[in-house]
């Protein structure tokens, strides 16, 4: 891999709406540029992760380096595959910023989706190139005119700049990567200058450390070099650099323009965060712009079912960070439910991935509490003010069969159930995007829960006022379906402040006796009566009322799963 | 204790109460003809039984034998060959009085059969019949059960079992209740008829000695006995349970014994091995102190410090106990008491009694636990 001349250098992107068919087209110009041989076992080679290949997404972004062959002469053009959910919008920025164009997939039977505009928008403000791909024209309901015309009316790009192809059959491909090299403008980056990279994603090997992904905006580097990253600011001796082929290839050294990986003697992701800028040690430089920490939208509390499994459930979500720098971890313990965590995530899909991870790559079994959303008290008595419903802030026709309304949502509406509620009423059809419009004033009161009189710490939950009433009563109920009765009566209540709005009531034993107990009886009975003191010493006394551990989960948990 | 029986019917015999006289040998204080329906079995069968326990152990004549009886109008009429055959003691499975509730019960005898069973068992062996009944039966009021109560003691002998009826998986009955065609009294409903039962039998002179059992002038089951005060006993027939300690072999731990279920092979295999034993598990300490304490709280009386001492020599009922919170919370409630005389339930305690067991036997374990650490 010699010195590639930059101008010969084309760094690009797909960006398009879930399902699109983003993957599909990386998988076709992969096997056309020679990089994976030309097989069906290359679905979507690029998506490696089990769960990706499961739920048909990508979680995780690759990069693979391609060599084409133009008019005689040989580009290097480097593919950042992206993942394709709301969720992620970050690290697609990141990508993105790596990028001097994209292709912008959008499906011509579906035309413009949430995440189409959502990611269009994203190459825009970078002042990217943007190429216009038409995919799936081989289905029948193909309608690559109105699409197009749908594509010129909502982001200003000429019909004609619409490249039309079938990824799947790799149809009009090799007009994609034609006009790669023509439209896509080389990266500017001077041999000259001092080594200056992007780190735009990273993994954990458990022999070699962690791997950026980083692109290079100036200078070059090799190995033995010492670096530093931004901010972090720690000191580096880079062990391996290379380009990604889409596997790992190493090389000596790399060059501005390029994009490769590298190898420092990192130990944790969080030491090369996404967006930090790499420098020589020696030569820092101004770091680039738009680095972010990730920022968790949705919190979910997690705990092991057994405290016995705390420490390896601890392993494990320490091992799954390990490639996740964007799940914020944070110690956590409730009375009711043991030693867990506090996690934040990008988003619910990203909370539910990791969840799926835990269970199939590390075979544990959590409780996951309620995701609640950041709130921002003002007065300890915690009374905030807010609006309950979406305030329509505007509506645009797309075209004559679609519109696009915007609403100003408070986010812990949206984060449950929103999403499927959504797809469900709209038959799939609409689609949905959001951004943090910042803490609004609401209207939430705090509810307690108490037994007998004693509030329950780890129940107590904020609500919205109107709904207060209904979510008491049913925390009540699911309550009194879980304690077991005792010698005395238990009064279940939720309340705001010293205002009941739900009771119910769980009565004493009258009479609680084996009717009878003769010779025969004897071992049955006391099989039974040892389960029940088993039992016993699993329950948490609230006052002295005996309540199962179950009894908190079942009201912690979240209802739909 | 070997036998090899000729058997018709699945029968079991409880062989209770052994002490030790001379080595190889030991009395017999009683015996139970029960399981299924004993009474079904010829005379001549209880009489081959009897006679085989006498060739190898003790059986004074004042030996409470009791028969299990249906009172049927045939049941009624053996009665006296029973009692020729050995049988002095008559429990008589009455369990109600009202001919309907007898049908949804499953019973094959009338109210009228019944009385007459008891007075014809009265009449062989006065002062020796119990009467079983049941309450919380499909339909039943607390009116009508005290009603009913109170006929039945117009004409019972004196003693009486009291059941609150349980629905069990399988029955005609629990099928109708689970289909919702018949429906069984509240749990408030059924409280109330324990706790008027017991005034009323108290009223008439009987006292209540076990949560289901009550007696006059003295006539307690002492087979039963034998069961709550963690006696020996040797169960004898399919399904029989025992427990003693097998001393001919040297053992000193109690066993827990239980014969083979099904009568075809428990024949075949008294006949080929010479007895129908299906399992021996030795009680751990714990284990039989657990048993102490289960079975001696049904009684009214509990357990008593004498008794107690038997089974745990080294630690009484006051340090074992003594230092759970959650004991001195029963006792503070009036469930329990624990004084100069004992562990004993109150009167609300006693109703209650499968509430109050878990936490005495996770301070029993509690205590256990410590004495193994220590030691």
């Amino acid at each position: 891999m010699s010195r590639f001349p930059v101008e010969n250098i084309r760094n690009f992107s797909i960006i398009a709406h879930v399902d699109h068919g983003k993957s599909t087209l990386a998988d076709r110009l992969l096997e056309m540029t020679g990089a994976i041989a030309k097989t069906e076992r290359n679905k979507q080679v690029l998506d490696k992760l089990q769960v990706e290949r499961e739920r048909g997404i990508t979680v995780k972004a690759q990069t693979a380096s391609l060599f084409y062959m133009y008019n005689g002469q040989t580009y290097l053009l480097n593919l950042i595959d992206t993942p394709g959910h709301v969720d992620f919008s970050y690290e697609v920025s990141r990508s993105i910023s790596a990028c001097q164009g994209v292709l912008l997939i959008v499906d011509a039977n579906q035309g413009i989706q949430a995440q189409t505009v959502a990611n269009f928008y994203l190459a825009f403000e970078a002042q990217l190139t943007i190429i216009p791909v038409l995919n799936k024209i081989d289905l029948k309901n193909a309608d690559p005119e109105r699409v197009a015309s749908q594509i010129e009316k909502v982001f200003d790009i000429p019909k004609e700049d619409c490249i039309r192809i079938s990824a799947k059959l790799g149809t009009n491909v090799d007009q994609v990567l034609e006009e790669i090299v023509k439209r896509i403008p080389p990266p500017v980056a001077r041999g000259d200058e001092p080594f200056k990279a992007l780190v735009f994603d990273s993994t954990f090997d458990h022999y070699r450390g962690v791997v950026t992904n980083i692109a290079l905006f100036g200078g070059q580097v090799s190995k033995g070099d010492k670096i530093m990253s931004a901010h972090a600011g720690k000191v580096y001796e880079v062990n391996e650099v290379g380009i990604l082929r889409p596997e790992e290839q190493p090389t000596d050294r790399l060059y501005g323009g390029q994009v490769g990986y590298l190898i420092a003697g990192m130990k944790e992701v969080k030491e090369a965060q996404i967006g930090d800028t790499l420098f020589h040690q020696k030569h820092p430089v101004e770091a680039l712009p738009g680095f972010k920490p990730a920022k968790a939208m949705v919190f979910a509390g997690m705990y092991p079912v057994d405290q016995s499994e705390y420490s390896s459930l601890r392993s494990a979500v320490d091992r799954l960070t390990l490639n996740d720098s964007s799940v914020t971890v944070q110690r956590d313990s409730s009375h009711a439910l043991g030693a867990g965590w506090r996690l934040g995530f990008l988003g619910l899909l990203h909370m539910e991935v990791f969840n799926q991870r835990l269970e199939q790559e590390y075979n544990a079994s959590v409780i996951m509490t309620v995701p609640t959303v950041p709130y921002k008290a003002v007065f300890s008595s915690a009374k905030l003010i807010k609006g309950h419903r979406g305030v329509q802030k505007n509506m645009v026709y797309i075209d004559d069969q679609r519109v696009m309304m915007k609403y100003l949502f408070p986010l812990n509406e949206v984060i449950v159930d929103f999403y499927d509620h959504l797809k469900s009423l709209s038959s799939g059809y609409a689609s949905f995007d959001y951004e943090d419009a910042g803490y609004q004033p609401a209207d939430l009161v705090k509810m307690d829960i108490l037994l007998n009189g004693k509030p329950v710490e780890e129940l107590a939950m904020i609500v919205h006022r109107d709904k207060a009433y209904s979510s008491g009563k049913a925390l009540c109920e699911r309550l009194k379906d879980c304690i077991p009765r005792q010698l005395f009566e238990i009064a279940v209540q939720a309340a705001i402040g010293s205002k009941v709005m739900a009771r119910e009531t769980i009565k004493a034993y009258r009479k609680n006796v084996l009717a009878k107990c003769y010779g025969g009886d004897i071992t049955r009975k006391m099989k039974l009566l040892k389960k029940q003191a088993e039992g016993k010493k699993k329950m948490r006394r609230i006052g002295n009322i005996e309540v199962p551990k179950d009894a908190f989960i079942s009201v912690l948990k979240r209802k739909d799963k | 204790m070997r036998a090899a029986l000729d058997l018709n019917k699945k029968q079991k015999r409880s062989v209770g109460g052994c002490q030790r006289r001379r080595p190889s040998m030991c009395t017999i204080t009683s015996v139970f003809f029960g399981g299924g329906t004993p009474s079904l079995a010829p005379p001549s069968t209880i009489a081959a039984v009897l006679e085989t326990a006498a060739r190898h152990a003790h059986l004074p004549g004042d030996a409470e034998v009791t028969l299990e009886v249906n009172p049927t109008p045939a049941g009624a009429s053996s009665l006296g060959d029973f009692k020729v055959a050995g049988v002095n003691r008559f429990s008589v499975g009455v369990q109600s009085l009202h001919d309907e509730d007898l049908r949804v019960l499953g019973r094959d005898h009338s109210s009228q059969d019944a009385l007459r069973t008891v007075a014809e068992a009265q009449r062989l062996c006065p002062g020796r019949v119990s009467v079983d009944v049941i309450f919380g039966r499909p339909g039943q009021t607390a009116g009508l059960w005290e009603t009913e109560l109170e006929e039945l003691l117009s004409v019972c002998d004196d003693h009486v079992s009291l059941y609150q009826l349980t629905l069990e998986r399988g029955t005609y009955l629990f099928k109708q209740v689970q289909a919702g065609l018949l429906g069984v009294p509240e749990e408030n409903t059924m409280a109330q008829m324990y706790d008027s039962a017991r005034r009323i039998l108290g009223k008439r002179g009987f006292l209540q000695y076990e949560v289901s059992n009550f007696a006059r002038n003295g006539a307690v089951s002492s087979h039963n006995m034998n069961y709550w005060k963690a006696g020996q006993y040797l169960g004898v027939g399919p399904g029989a349970h025992g427990r003693f300690t097998p001393r001919e072999e040297g053992r000193v731990l109690r066993e827990a014994r239980t014969q083979t279920l099904e009568p075809d092979v428990w024949i075949k295999e008294v006949q080929r091995w010479g007895h129908g034993t299906r399992r021996r598990i030795p009680l751990e300490h714990l284990e039989l102190l657990e048993e102490v304490l289960l079975m001696g709280l049904r009684l009214a009386e509990g357990v008593s410090h004498e008794h107690w001492r038997q089974f745990s020599p080294d630690a009484d009922l006051q340090k074992v106990l003594g230092t759970s919170i959650e004991v001195q919370e029963l006792q503070d409630r009036g469930l329990l008491v624990l004084d100069d005389r004992g562990l004993r339930c109150s009167w609300e305690g006693l109703a209650l009694l499968d509430s109050l067991l878990p936490p005495l036997l996770l301070q029993l374990q509690e205590h256990g636990g410590q004495k193994g650490a220590r030691g």
